[in-house]
């Protein structure tokens, strides 16, 4: 009975602290942190296998194999299988990575989508596709990214390797109530701006770390605006502000996309669940931590120039001087981005050459993210290499039911299978030594896409528009017919 | 997991900021199934050139740094993916403790269940240990104080919980098995 809120009196609540309450299983302590029930944990190959060896070391089962839900996502490879019927596996070491979760899951009783299933896709596109990620919802997975699953209004976020080993054999998870920062997006975005954007813009704005021990609730007429793919992009990289997990309250936009979905209720049930998912939203009144207030209409389209998300700008401006930066240790750290990157302060983005192009990835590898960029590919022809990566199996057979496999490859770019891709680079798809490469990824850590590629993170559009160009442009430009 | 009570030894100093996991140990690391021997890997891309070889220049790369068990890192060291690799990586090297002004969640989380102290300081002692690579600090777990090279004490915060679990060896697992009844009664009243 997910999503049950016990009534407390009067006090209003935010949608953190019902979810939090509703999951208690031993109040938290001075001397020790709550017992907190896990409804969804998902697995994965990276992060699960030194847990399983516990698990067997110590005699345990999985407690609760019905609330536990893997896939592969980082190691599979992202061409299709060879003549022989095997997958074409980076190396030994991947391939025994993805047997080790497959031997796992069989030994331990978990639910496994798995390389050549119809399901299998990025663990957060994965989830919320099969109707696993629901309102009201604790749902972990050995992986940062796990705040996507929070534009659903469930509390969602990242563990280590032994937490999911004490997720697998307990279904709990020792926490203290993490603080709250709300994030309201007043007005609308422009046309042409959208959920990535917001986000970079969010980030830029809290910082790398701003957001350390807190969980974010988006809030305010912008996001509600938006789609649940574009909240899942937002809800994605709250961790890249160094928030664990970000949140919408559930609407009717969150029902109508889960609605038929796998693992939703029907029938009655889903109508008791409904009812019961409308009570989430914070109440009027209720305090937040902190509070941010963005203007979504002085948005425009970003993209990063440096080796954190939080070095983000508009992708008309010019990248920014380490001389204007007052503080000595962020100085430091600019400059050191800016060398990294091969950029020169002061000057225009606009026209850097760039050498690879990728979209896809948890944070962007939906089939509204492959509309997007396709709409900006459509009719014209790709001046680099570009790899477009559907999220999951089910986004590649929606999108080629749209025939947006043709747009791609008609421009030259390619179309792959699902998986984490050139998001992490672990599965052979990488960049080489000193190229750039625009990403509708999460991350441009130094090194994230192949040691020494540089990575400029944007959204589907403005990555497609690099991609046209050879260089970074403003997807503006193309989608309003200018050349 | 052994108990921590007090660690001493010289620092290593990394003073970047916002020294993220994908730097601490890179993504092609991760493919294996076991934790051991991830000390090689730790910082890699920093350590090591194109093809393979030491690069001198950088601090984990020389005498000094041998043997050394305390970490100082520039703000908010951390931060990124869950990877519990990133702990295990540290601590292989011979990391007991790591020192910065802001330590990412996740990672504080996984380096508590690994023998790795995470110490959060103020500015000012920060930047006193960042002045003095090498410098010898005393890491009192129990007083919960660093002793910085001048000698003056600092107090650091720790969830009582952990501080309990690193001066005993007990593990969380355990503690968690132990609230069977408390689980079957709450998965039973849903
Ligand atoms: S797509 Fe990238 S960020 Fe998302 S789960 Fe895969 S590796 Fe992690």
């Amino acid at each position: 009975m997910t999503g049950a809120v016990p009534d407390r009196g009067a006090a209003p609540r935010t949608l953190l602290e019902k979810v939090w309450d509703a999951h208690v299983v031993v109040p938290e302590s001075a001397e020790t942190p709550a017992v907190l029930y896990v409804d969804l944990h998902l697995v994965h190959e990276v992060t699960s296998p030194q847990a399983f060896s516990v698990l067997r070391e110590r005699g345990l089962k999985v407690r609760r194999t019905g609330r536990t839900l893997a896939t592969m996502d980082h190691s599979t490879p992202t061409l299709p299988r060879r003549a022989d019927g095997r997958f074409p596996f980076a190396d030994a070491q991947a391939e025994a990575q993805v047997d080790q979760l497959s031997r796992n899951c069989a030994d331990f009783g978990v639910e496994l989508h798995g390389l050549g299933s119809p399901a299998q896709g990025v663990v957060h596109v994965f989830g919320p596709e099969m109707g696993a990620t629901q309102p009201g919802m604790t749902v972990v997975c050995g992986d940062s990214h796990t705040a996507t699953h929070g534009a659903f209004g469930a509390l969602a976020f990242g563990i280590g390797t032994s937490e999911v080993g004490h997720v697998l054999a307990t279904q709990c998870l020792l926490q203290r109530r993490p603080r709250t920062l709300a994030v309201r997006v007043e007005g609308a975005l422009r046309p042409g701006v959208g959920a990535k954007d917001l986000i970079l813009a969010i980030i830029a704005r809290l910082g790398v770390g701003g957001g350390t021990g807190h969980v974010i609730e988006y809030l305010g007429p912008a996001v509600r605006a938006l789609s649940m793919e574009a909240r899942m992009t937002l809800c994605n990289m709250s961790i890249e502000a160094g928030a664990r997990a970000g949140m919408v309250a559930p609407d009717d936009t969150t029902f109508r996309w889960l609605a038929g979905r796998p693992r939703v209720p029907v029938g009655s049930a889903w109508d008791a669940a409904v009812a019961r998912w409308r009570t989430l939203p914070s109440d009027p009144g209720a305090r937040y931590d902190r509070e941010v207030t963005i203007d979504a209409a002085a948005l425009e389209p970003m993209i990063t120039f440096g080796t954190n998300p939080g070095q983000a700008m508009a992708v008309t401006a010019a990248v920014p001087d380490p001389a204007a930066e007052p503080d000595a240790g962020a100085r430091a750290s600019l400059e050191a981005a800016l060398r990294y990157m091969g950029l020169t302060a002061g000057r225009p983005i606009l026209g850097q050459p760039v050498d690879v192009v990728f979209v896809g990835s948890c944070t962007n590898g939906r089939l509204e993210d492959m509309r997007e960029a396709a709409a900006v590919l459509q009719g014209r022809k790709v001046k680099v290499r570009t790899l477009v990566v559907p999220g999951s199996q089910l986004v590649k057979r929606q999108a080629e039911a749209e025939g947006l496999d043709r747009v791609v490859r008609a421009a030259g770019a390619e179309w792959r299978e699902p998986g984490c891709s050139m998001c992490i680079a672990m599965n052979g798809d990488r960049i080489e030594r000193g190229q750039y490469c625009v990403s509708t990824s999460n991350r441009n850590f130094e090194g994230r896409q192949g040691a020494g590629g540089r990575t400029l993170l944007a959204s589907p559009a403005t990555a497609a528009a690099a991609a046209v160009a050879g260089a970074v442009a403003d997807p503006r430009r193309l989608t309003e017919g200018a050349p | 997991m052994n108990p921590i009570q007090i660690i001493e030894s010289r620092t290593v100093v990394l003073p970047r900021e916002n020294i993220d996991t994908d730097q601490i140990i890179p993504a092609r690391f991760l493919k294996g199934t076991d934790k051991a021997g991830l000390g090689k890997a730790a910082f890699a891309d920093w350590r090591y050139a194109a093809d393979g070889t030491p690069v001198p220049g950088f601090v984990l790369n020389q005498p000094a740094a041998q043997g050394c068990a305390v970490l100082v890192a520039g703000d908010n060291f951390g931060c990124g993916s869950s990877r519990e690799h990133a702990p295990w990586a540290l601590h292989d090297f011979g990391f007991r403790a790591v020192i910065s002004t802001r330590i990412a969640d996740i990672f504080k989380n996984n380096a508590l269940k690994n023998g790795l102290l995470p110490v959060v300081v103020d500015a000012a002692s920060h930047a006193a240990l960042l002045a003095a690579p090498g410098a010898p600090v005393r890491i009192d777990l129990a007083a919960q104080t660093v002793t910085l090279p001048g000698g003056r004490e600092v107090h650091f915060p720790i969830d009582g919980f952990s501080r309990y679990c690193l001066l005993n060896g007990v593990d969380e697992l355990g503690f968690l098995l132990s609230q069977e009844s408390a689980i079957a009664g709450y998965e039973g009243s849903r």
